[in-house]
C-alpha cells in the first residue's frame, strides 16, 4: 500500500480524479499505487483480476501526469481501467478464460481498448470471466470463481464478474466487460455497480473474442453512470475493421440531458412470483418517485417474456459453436500431447482445452444447426426473435423507457444452481431480452437486502438511444461516494 | 426431443469433441431438457414471419482494397504450439 491517503471520492470517479491531478492535489502515479495495493491487498479473496499490469501502470502514470500538466492529455487521463479477458490487447496475455488459449498472447489491440488508451486511460490488468463469456456466475473451471466483495460467499455473477467485482473492491476506476445476454448488468447488479449495454453494433467488435456474434457487446462497468457515459463515448463509432459496426454519429453521452414529461413502462413481470420481496419493494418506491415528478408509469405486460431464453440459447449455441471451431490446437492456444493424427488433434486438443459449460453449448449449438434440426430450432427462433423485436420497438415507440430489476435476486451462493443448467439460465430472464433485440441497457444500483446485497434497477431504451437512457440513469442513481 | 447415445456421438464427432462414456450419459440426459425445454417457442404460430438473420443496420460496407501487414508471418507464427521457421506444424496427414 501507498504511504499516501488517497480520498475514496477519486477512487471512485473518474471526473474527480482527473480534477484532484489538475488541482495539484493527487499524483497520478500514487493514485495507481494505491490501486495496485488494493489488488494486493483483495485480490487473493476475490479473484477478479488473472494478470496486473503494475509496472507498465506506473510508467503510463509518469507519462500521462506529464500530458496533464502539459495541457495535452485525452479525455480518459487520470482514468485506471480492467479489461475482461476476452479483450485483445497487444504483446499481453488473453485466454477468454479458458485452458484452449494457454499462453495465447495477443499480436494487436482490438479497438475499444485502443480507444481507451489513446484517450490516456491507464490499463492495470485482466479480469477473470466465466470460460468464453458462457455463464452467469464467473466459477472459471480454470481461473478459479469470482467472488462477491460484499459476501465472499456469494458471486459476483458472470460473465463479467471479475470486471463488477473489480469495480466493487475499488481495485480500479471501472472495468470493461462483454454482454452478449447480460454479462454487464447482472454482475454490476450483483455488485452495487453501474453496467452498460450499449445498442448492438454501437462500440466495434474487433478485439473481442467472439460468442454470439448476433448478441455480443462491448460495454463498462464502473461506479457511476458518468464514468459509464464518458467511457461509452470514447469507445463507440464506426470502425473499418468490423464491418457490422455502426456508422452513426456518437453523441456526448456525459453531458446529455433529459426534458419533458417521460413515459415509463414497467415490466408486469418485475412483480412476478420469483422476484424477491425487497427487489419490488424497491421498484415500487421508484415508481411512486417517477409518479410524484409527473412522469407517466405504466406496467405492461411483454407477453413474448417467456421466450426470450429458448430464443437466446438456441442462437447463441449455434453461433458459438460456429465462432469456437477456430479453436484446434493446430494455429494457437492448447494442444494436446496425445494427438496421434490430425482428427485426435483436433478431438483432444478441445475436449482438454474447453471447460464443461463450453462443450455443452458447442454440442447444443451444433445439434440446432445440423441439417435435420435447422429449420426446427435455428430457423424457428430466428423468426421468434422478429417477433420480440418487433414487440419491443412497438412498446419503445410508445414508452421513453422499459424497466425491470435487473435480475430477480441478488447474488446466490456459489455452491447453488449447480446441477441444473437450466435454472442457471432462468437467472438471464429480465436481461437477455436487449440483447435479443439489439437495443440498449442499463443496471444502476436500486438497494440492498437485509444481507447487504446489492441489487439492481435495469432501464432500456430504443436503438441508439443511449442519450437518454444515460440521462435517466443519472437522474435514478444511488450516490456512491457516501 | 429425445437424444439418445448414438446422436450425442454423432455432433460429439461433427464438434470436434470426445468424451467418456460417462460424459456421453450425461450429455444424453442434458440435452434432452435443454432441447426439450428450447421446444416451448413451437407455441408460437410463425408461419408468416421471416427469420431475423442480421442485427446491423449496416448495409454494404465497402471500401477500397488496401494492401496491408496486418500481422506479420513472423508474429502469426508466434502464439503456435508446434512450428518449423515458416509453418504450423501437425501430425502427418498423408501416408
Amino acid at each position: 500500500m501507498s504511504s499516501v491517503s488517497i480520498p475514496a471520492e477519486v477512487t471512485k470517479s473518474i471526473s474527480a480524479s482527473r480534477k484532484a491531478i489538475e488541482g495539484g492535489s493527487l499524483s497520478l502515479t500514487s493514485l495507481v499505487q494505491h490501486f495496485i495495493g488494493q489488488i494486493e491487498l483483495h485480490n487473493p479473496k476475490v479473484n477478479a483480476f488473472v494478470a496486473v499490469y503494475g509496472n507498465e501502470a506506473l510508467a503510463e502514470a509518469d507519462r500521462i501526469e506529464q500530458k496533464i500538466k502539459a495541457g495535452t492529455a485525452g479525455k480518459l487521463a487520470g482514468a485506471v481501467i480492467g479489461i475482461k479477458d476476452v479483450l485483445a490487447y497487444q504483446n499481453h496475455g488473453l485466454q477468454s478464460g479458458s485452458k484452449i488459449l494457454d499462453n495465447f498472447v495477443s499480436q494487436f489491440t482490438g479497438t475499444a481498448v485502443q480507444r481507451l488508451i489513446d484517450a490516456d486511460a491507464i490499463i492495470i490488468g485482466r479480469q477473470n470471466c466465466d470460460e468464453f463469456a458462457m455463464g452467469s456466475a464467473s466459477k472459471n473451471p480454470w481461473f478459479g470463481t469470482v467472488k462477491n466483495f460484499a459476501n465472499p460467499e456469494k458471486v459476483a455473477g458472470g460473465s463479467s464478474g471479475g470486471s463488477a467485482a473489480a469495480v466493487q473492491a475499488c481495485m480500479c476506476h471501472a472495468s470493461i466487460g462483454s454482454d452478449t445476454g447480460g454479462s454487464v448488468r447482472q454482475p454490476a447488479a450483483f455488485t452495487g455497480t453501474v453496467g452498460l449495454k450499449p445498442t448492438y453494433s454501437r462500440i466495434s467488435r474487433w478485439g473481442l473474442v467472439a460468442y454470439a456474434s448476433s448478441f455480443d457487446c462491448i460495454g463498462p462497468i464502473a461506479h457511476n453512470v458518468e464514468d459509464s457515459a464518458l467511457l461509452l463515448e470514447v469507445m463507440a463509432g464506426a470502425d473499418t475493421h468490423d464491418s457490422t459496426c455502426s456508422s452513426k454519429p456518437v453523441d456526448a453521452y456525459s453531458k446529455a440531458e433529459l426534458s419533458g414529461k417521460l413515459k415509463i413502462a414497467v415490466l408486469k413481470q418485475s412483480f412476478s412470483e420469483g422476484v424477491q420481496p425487497e427487489i419490488k419493494n424497491a421498484l415500487n418506491t421508484k415508481i411512486e418517485h417517477w409518479k410524484s415528478l409527473g412522469y407517466t408509469v405504466e406496467e405492461v405486460d411483454f407477453s413474448l417474456l417467456d421466450y426470450l431464453l429458448n430464443i437466446y440459447y438456441i442462437i447463441t449455441t449455434a453461433e458459438a459453436s460456429s465462432n469456437l471451431s477456430r479453436f484446434d490446437g493446430v494455429r494457437y492456444g492448447y494442444r494436446s500431447e496425445k494427438a496421434t493424427d490430425l482428427e485426435s488433434l483436433y478431438k483432444l486438443s478441445r475436449s482438454e482445452g474447453f471447460g464443461p459449460e463450453v462443450k455443452r453449448r458447442i454440442m447444443l449449438g451444433t445439434f440446432v444447426l445440423s441439417a435435420s434440426y435447422y429449420d426446427a430450432y435455428f430457423t424457428k427462433a430466428q423468426k421468434v426473435r422478429r417477433l420480440v423485436k418487433e414487440q419491443t420497438e412497438e412498446l419503445l415507440s410508445k414508452y421513453d423507457f422499459l424497466v425491470c430489476p435487473t435480475t430477480p435476486t441478488v447474488a446466490f451462493g456459489i455452491n447453488e444452481k449447480v446441477d441444473n443448467p437450466i435454472e442457471m439460465y432462468l437467472n438471464d430472464i429480465f436481461t437477455v431480452q436487449a440483447n435479443v433485440c439489439g437495443i440498449p441497457a442499463i443496471s444502476i444500483p436500486l438497494g440492498e437486502n437485509a444481507d447487504k446485497l446489492p441489487f439492481g434497477l435495469q432501464i432500456m431504451a430504443g436503438a441508439f438511444q443511449e442519450s437518454k437512457l444515460l440521462a435517466f440513469a443519472k437522474q435514478n442513481e444511488i450516490s456512491t461516494l457516501a | 426431443m429425445e437424444v439418445n447415445k448414438e446422436t450425442v456421438k454423432k455432433i460429439a464427432h461433427l464438434s470436434r469433441l470426445q468424451f467418456t462414456d460417462q460424459e456421453e450419459d450425461k450429455l444424453v440426459g442434458e440435452m434432452t431438457n435443454i432441447l426439450s425445454w428450447m421446444e416451448k417457442l413451437n407455441e408460437l404460430d410463425t408461419t408468416t414471419v421471416e427469420p431475423l438473420i442480421h442485427m446491423s443496420a449496416e448495409l454494404n460496407v465497402v471500401r477500397e482494397d488496401i494492401v496491408k501487414d496486418e500481422l506479420p508471418h513472423k508474429n502469426a507464427l508466434l502464439n503456435a504450439p508446434k512450428k518449423d521457421s515458416d509453418y504450423f506444424r501437425v501430425p502427418k496427414v498423408i501416408e
